[in-house]
C-alpha cells in the first residue's frame, strides 16, 4: 500500500503537514496563553476577592448558646430545668426524592400540616448543598422510637439535639414561674440580635420574663472552620458562653400544689405571702395551662382554642385579675374610721338590716336581707361588725368619711399599685376618688358612692395579690413589706438594682399597735368565734372554724358581678354561671405569729365563707400542719410521681 | 500527584495500578511498528463503530449516561475511549493517498467518517468525549491539507446552524451549563453555578504561590466538587498557585511540541496525519479541561490528562503516547 503520489508531491505534502502542524501548535500556544491569562486574572488580579470568598466559605462564627439558668423553689425543688430535645432535619441532596421522603415522614411520624409548612419555609432559606433542613424541631419519644425502627428511610435524615426548657410541674406553676416562648419576628425587633443568636426561646411570662436577662446568661461565640456539609472541622477561636444564673424563688412547691388542688374545678386564684419577708409562697391561677407546650409547640388551632376559651387559661388571675373586693375591704374601712377618729372600738351602731342616707329614698341592705327577713346584726361595734360582716356598720362609717382621705388611706395598703417588684404585671387595680370619677365618668362623687365603697362594691377594683397583701399587712400589724417572687442573691453589678433593694419596711400611718391587735382578733373571731347561737357566730366559723389546731384570722368577701336592682332578691338559680358572685377569703395564721397570709378568689363561686373559706383553710392546713392529714405520706408520694397524677 | 485527598490512600493505589497497566500498554504500543496500525486501521475503525452501536443496545447506564459495555461482570469498557484513537486512525488511512488539495468528495467522506462516531457518542450522551473525537478527526483533515475555503465555509455553516443545534440537539442539562457559563456562576450559586463558583474560588484563593501542598481548604473541606477527577486543576491552582499552574502548562506545551514534532518528521503520510491528530487529542484534553474548570468553557466532563483520577483516559492517553513513540522508533519506515 505504498502511496501513489510522486516524490515531488511527497515533499510538498510533507511541507504542508509541517506548516499545518505549526499552525495547530501556534493555536495551542495561543490557547494556553489565554488559559494563563485567565489564571493570572483569577490568582493575581482577583486574588483578594477569591481569598475572602474561600474564607467565607469555610469560616463561620457560630453562637454558643448558654444553658438557661434553672429555677428552684424555696426548698430546692426544680421548677424550670433544661432537657435535651431532638430535632429532625432532612438533607435534600441525600434523600432520593424529597417529596416521597416528606410523605413517608408525614405518615410515619404523624406530621401536622404546620410542620410541613414550616419545612417548606426552611427549604427556601439559603444554605450550602448537604446542609440539613429542619422538619421537626422537637421529636417526641414515640417519634424517636419510630425513626429508630424504620431504618430504611434514614438516608438523608439527621437527628440533632439541643437543650430546651422543661417545667416539671407544668400547669401547677405555670403562672408563677411563667414560661419561655419561641422568639418571633416581632421579638427580634426588640431583642439584642447577637445575644439571641442560637437561642430560639425567650422568657415571656412570669418570673421567666422578669429575670430574662439573668436567666439568659451571656452568649459565647466560636469561630469554626466547616466543610461544605456544615460539619465542624476545626475551632479557630472560642469565647465561652456564660451560663445563665439560677433563681431561687420564695415559692413553696408543695404549697403551690396544695393551693392548685384546693381550688378544685373552680376558676379562681390563690396568692400566699410569707408575712415576714414579703416572699410569694404560692401563686395559682386556674385554669392553668401547660407551659411546656410553648416549647414543644402548639398547632395554630390549639393555640387559638386555648387563647379564646371562655375560661382564659393564659390569664393570670392572681396578678392581673381585677375584681371588686367585697367585704374583704371592710377591715380597711374600719381601720380608716379609727385612724380618722370617726369612731373608736367601743362605738356601737344599731344594725336593723337597712341603711339610708338622710333625705334619700335609696335603701342599702345587709347581706343577710331577704324580702321576708330584713336581717340586721343588732348592736354592733367594730369587732362584731368585722366578725359578723355587718354591712350597715360600714355603710354608716363610709358615709361619714371624706372620700379623698379614704382613698389615700386605702392606697397605703398597696391598692391601686403594682405590688410584686419582680413580676411582670402592669395591672394596678383601681381606687376611685372624686378626681377619678370626674375624669372618667364626668360625674361628681356622690355620698352613695362612698356608701357602696364601704362594703367593697362600686368602682373599687383589686387583684388577689393586693388582697393577700392586705392580709399580710394586718398579719404584720401594719408593717408594709415589699412583695417579691425571687430571693435575693449576692450583689452583682450587672443586675437590676430593684432585685437587691433590701426588704424595705414602712408602716401604715395613724394607728396604734393596739388597733392592729384588735383588728387581728376581730378577724380571728370570723373563724374561731362559734357556739354563740344563730346570728352570733363568726361568719366563717361554721365552715372552717371547727377542729382547727392553730389560730387563724380571716375575712370573707362576696363580690357582686351584676347589679341587683332595688327590692329584688339575688337568686343564684336564675343567674347564669358567669353572673354569680365572686367568692373571696383572705386569712393569715397563726394569728399571733403569722407564717402565712393569703387570699383566695373563686370566680362566680358564690359565698365567700362557704366556698372560698374552706379552700383557704385547706391551703393553710397543708402549710402549717404538715402531719394534719393521715394521707399526708400518700400526698407526698403523689407529688414526687409528677404533676400529671395530681390532676 | 494523582491523589490529593491524602486521607484516602486507596485512591492513590487504584491510580497507581492503572498507571502501571497504562505504561505496560505504552511499552507494547511503542514496540509495534506503525505499519501494523496502518494495516489494521480500517478494522479498528469499524470495530469502534461496531462497539458504539453495541452500547446503544447493550450498554450499561451510569448516572443517566449509557456509555459502558459490561463483559459479564468481568470488566467494564467504554468504547468511546477506543474511538478517540480509531477515528483519527481510520481517517489518516483514508486520506494518506489523496491528492492535495483535497477534493470535495474526499472531504465529504471524511466528514461522514467523523460525524458518525461523534453522533453516536453525543447521543449517549457524552459531550466531552464527542468533542475530543471530533477534534481528533478534524485535526487529521486539517493536517491533510483541507483548503482554507472549506474551513471558512464550514465555520460559517456551523455558526448558522448553532441555534438549530441549541434548539433540537442539546439536552436541558447541557444548555444549563452553557447558560451558567454565559450568565456567570453567581446567577445560581447553589445550583448549576456551584461547581464553577467553587473551582474559581479555589483557583483565585491560591494566588501566586498557592496555599501549600495539602493545605487547600476548598478541596479538603469538600467545597470543590470532583476534586480528584475533572476539577483537579483547581486543587493544583489552590495549593501551588499560579507558579504551579504555569509549570504544568509549560510541561503540557512541551509534551505537545515534542509529540507534534515526532509526528510531522515521519516519512509516512499516514503516521504524520495519525500522529499529529493524537498529539492534538492530548491538547484538546488539557485545553478543554482547564478552560472548563477556570470558567472559560461550559462544564463538559473532560479529565485533566495524566493527572485526573480515573482509568479510561489514562490508558487511552498512554496508548496514544506509545503509538507516537513507535513512530519515533520506526522513523525510517
Amino acid at each position: 500500500m505504498r502511496s501513489s503520489v510522486t516524490i515531488k508531491n511527497i515533499e510538498v505534502e510533507k511541507a504542508l503537514v509541517s506548516s499545518r502542524a505549526s499552525i495547530l501548535f501556534a493555536v495551542a500556544c495561543l490557547f494556553v496563553l489565554a488559559l494563563f491569562g485567565r489564571f493570572f486574572q483569577l490568582q493575581v488580579i482577583e486574588h483578594e476577592v477569591f481569598s475572602l470568598r474561600s474564607d467565607e466559605n469555610r469560616i463561620r462564627v457560630a453562637p454558643l448558646t448558654p444553658p438557661r439558668g434553672l429555677i428552684f423553689d424555696r426548698n430546692g425543688r426544680l421548677l424550670a430545668e433544661n432537657v435535651t430535645a431532638s430535632s429532625l432535619g432532612v438533607i435534600p441532596e441525600k434523600v432520593g426524592s424529597l417529596e416521597a421522603t416528606v410523605q413517608d415522614l408525614k405518615g410515619l411520624l404523624n406530621l401536622k400540616e404546620s410542620d410541613l409548612e414550616s419545612f417548606a419555609k426552611n427549604l427556601q432559606r439559603p444554605r450550602t448543598p448537604g446542609e440539613s433542613v429542619e422538619i421537626i424541631d422537637s421529636l417526641s419519644d414515640r417519634q424517636l422510637a419510630i425513626l429508630a425502627v424504620n431504618r430504611h428511610i434514614k438516608k438523608g435524615l439527621e437527628v440533632s439535639s439541643r437543650l430546651v426548657r422543661n417545667y416539671p410541674l407544668a400547669e401547677l406553676t405555670a403562672h408563677a414561674v411563667g414560661s419561655v416562648r419561641r422568639i418571633t419576628q416581632n421579638d427580634l425587633r426588640t431583642l439584642e440580635k447577637n445575644r439571641y443568636r442560637g437561642t430560639r426561646f425567650v422568657g415571656r411570662r412570669g418570673v421567666e420574663a422578669f429575670y430574662e436577662d439573668r436567666l439568659m446568661g451571656q452568649v459565647g461565640f466560636q469561630t469554626i472552620e466547616t466543610d461544605a456539609h456544615g460539619r465542624i472541622k476545626k475551632v479557630i477561636d472560642k469565647q465561652q458562653a456564660v451560663v445563665g444564673k439560677d433563681l431561687h424563688m420564695y415559692l413553696d412547691a408543695e404549697l403551690q400544689v396544695a393551693a392548685y388542688n384546693a381550688l378544685g374545678n373552680f376558676r379562681g386564684a390563690v396568692v400566699a405571702i410569707e408575712p415576714e419577708t414579703g416572699g410569694i409562697l404560692a401563686m395559682v391561677s386556674k385554669p392553668g395551662y401547660d407551659p411546656n407546650t410553648f416549647v414543644t409547640g402548639f398547632s395554630e388551632t390549639e393555640f387559638e382554642e386555648i387563647k379564646n376559651s371562655v375560661s382564659k387559661p393564659f390569664f393570670n388571675r392572681a396578678a392581673e385579675g381585677q375584681y371588686a373586693p367585697g367585704s374583704t375591704f371592710k377591715p380597711i374601712v374600719g381601720l380608716g374610721g379609727i385612724s380618722f377618729g370617726l369612731m373608736d372600738w367601743d362605738t356601737i351602731i344599731d344594725d336593723r338590716g337597712t341603711f339610708s342616707l338622710p333625705g334619700r329614698d335609696r335603701v342599702y341592705r345587709d347581706w343577710a336581707w331577704t324580702p321576708k327577713n330584713p336581717g340586721g346584726q343588732g348592736k354592733v361595734d367594730l369587732r362584731r361588725a368585722i366578725y359578723r360582716s355587718s354591712n350597715i356598720y360600714f355603710y354608716d362609717v363610709a358615709s361619714r368619711m371624706d372620700i379623698g382621705r379614704l382613698a389615700k388611706f386605702t392606697e397605703q395598703f398597696g391598692y391601686g399599685k403594682k405590688l410584686i417588684s419582680d413580676f411582670p404585671s402592669v395591672v394596678t387595680g383601681l381606687v376611685p376618688n372624686e378626681e377619678w370619677k370626674l375624669n372618667s365618668r364626668a360625674e361628681k362623687w356622690y355620698q352613695g358612692d362612698s356608701v357602696n365603697l364601704g362594703i367593697g362594691q362600686g368602682d373599687l377594683l383589686v387583684t388577689p395579690v393586693q388582697v393577700a397583701y392586705l392580709a399580710a399587712t394586718i398579719a404584720n400589724r401594719g408593717e408594709l413589706v415589699d412583695l417579691r417572687m425571687v430571693k435575693s442573691t449576692p450583689k452583682s453589678a450587672s443586675v437590676d438594682a430593684r432585685e437587691y433593694s433590701d426588704i424595705r419596711s414602712r408602716q401604715v400611718t395613724g394607728l396604734t399597735p393596739l388597733d392592729w391587735e384588735r383588728m387581728a382578733e376581730a378577724m380571728e373571731d370570723v373563724v374561731h368565734l362559734g357556739g354563740q347561737g344563730y346570728g352570733n357566730n363568726g361568719t366563717a366559723w361554721a365552715y372552717i372554724g371547727q377542729n382547727i389546731p392553730y389560730r387563724m384570722a380571716g375575712k370573707s368577701g362576696t363580690a357582686q358581678v351584676v347589679e341587683i336592682s332595688q327590692g329584688e332578691e339575688y337568686d343564684e338559680d336564675v343567674l347564669s354561671e358567669f353572673e354569680r358572685k365572686h367568692a373571696w377569703f383572705m386569712a393569715f395564721a397563726p394569728t399571733h405569729d403569722p407564717k402565712i397570709a393569703l387570699a383566695v378568689l373563686v370566680e362566680n363561686g358564690g359565698g365567700g365563707s362557704s366556698v372560698a373559706g374552706p379552700i383557704a383553710r385547706k391551703i393553710i392546713d397543708s402549710y402549717l400542719v404538715k402531719d394534719l392529714y393521715a394521707d399526708k405520706s400518700e400526698y407526698s408520694a403523689r407529688f414526687q410521681s409528677g404533676p400529671a397524677d395530681l390532676l | 500527584m494523582s491523589s490529593v485527598s491524602g486521607a484516602d490512600m486507596t485512591l492513590f493505589y487504584d491510580q497507581l495500578g492503572r498507571m502501571t497497566i497504562g505504561l505496560g500498554i505504552l511499552v507494547l504500543a511503542a514496540q509495534a511498528p506503525p505499519s501494523i496500525y496502518l494495516r489494521w486501521a480500517v478494522g479498528f475503525y469499524l470495530l469502534g463503530i461496531f462497539l458504539l452501536i453495541l452500547v446503544i443496545f447493550f450498554g450499561v447506564k451510569v448516572k443517566g449516561s449509557q456509555r459502558w459495555l459490561d463483559f459479564y461482570g468481568l470488566f467494564r469498557f467504554q468504547p468511546s475511549e477506543l474511538v478517540k484513537i480509531t477515528v483519527p486512525m481510520g481517517l489518516a488511512w483514508y486520506l494518506q493517498n489523496k491528492q492535495i488539495p483535497l477534493r470535495s468528495k474526499h472531504v465529504w467522506i471524511s466528514l461522514i467518517l467523523v460525524i458518525l462516531p461523534v453522533s453516536l457518542i453525543y447521543a449517549q450522551p457524552d459531550l466531552g468525549t464527542s468533542i475530543l473525537v471530533a477534534g481528533a478527526g478534524l485535526s487529521v483533515l486539517f493536517l491533510a491539507g483541507i483548503s482554507w475555503r472549506w474551513i471558512l465555509s464550514a465555520s460559517a455553516f456551523v455558526a448558522i446552524t448553532l441555534p438549530l443545534f441549541w434548539a433540537f440537539a442539546m439536552t436541558g442539562n447541557q444548555k444549563q451549563r452553557v447558560v451558567t457559563l454565559l450568565s456567570g456562576p453567581e446567577a445560581d450559586p447553589l445550583g448549576t453555578g456551584w461547581n464553577i463558583m467553587q473551582s474559581t474560588t479555589a483557583i483565585g484563593s491560591g494566588g501566586l504561590l498557592g496555599k501549600g501542598l495539602g493545605k487547600g481548604t476548598q478541596s479538603h473541606l469538600d467545597f470543590l466538587p470532583e476534586a480528584q477527577t475533572d476539577f483537579i486543576i483547581a486543587v493544583i491552582a489552590e495549593e501551588f498557585g499560579l507558579i504551579g499552574v504555569s509549570v504544568l502548562l509549560a510541561l503540557y506545551i512541551a509534551v505537545l511540541a515534542r509529540a507534534l514534532y515526532l509526528a510531522v518528521t515521519s516519512e509516512s503520510t499516514f503516521v504524520r496525519l495519525f500522529g499529529g491528530a493524537l498529539s492534538m487529542t492530548f491538547f484538546f484534553y488539557f485545553g478543554v479541561n482547564i478552560a472548563m474548570v477556570s470558567g472559560l468553557l461550559p462544564v463538559v466532563g473532560v479529565p485533566l490528562p495524566l493527572i485526573s483520577y480515573g482509568g479510561s483516559s489514562v490508558v487511552t492517553l498512554l496508548l496514544c503516547f506509545g503509538m507516537i513513540m513507535s513512530m519515533r522508533f520506526h522513523k525510517a519506515w
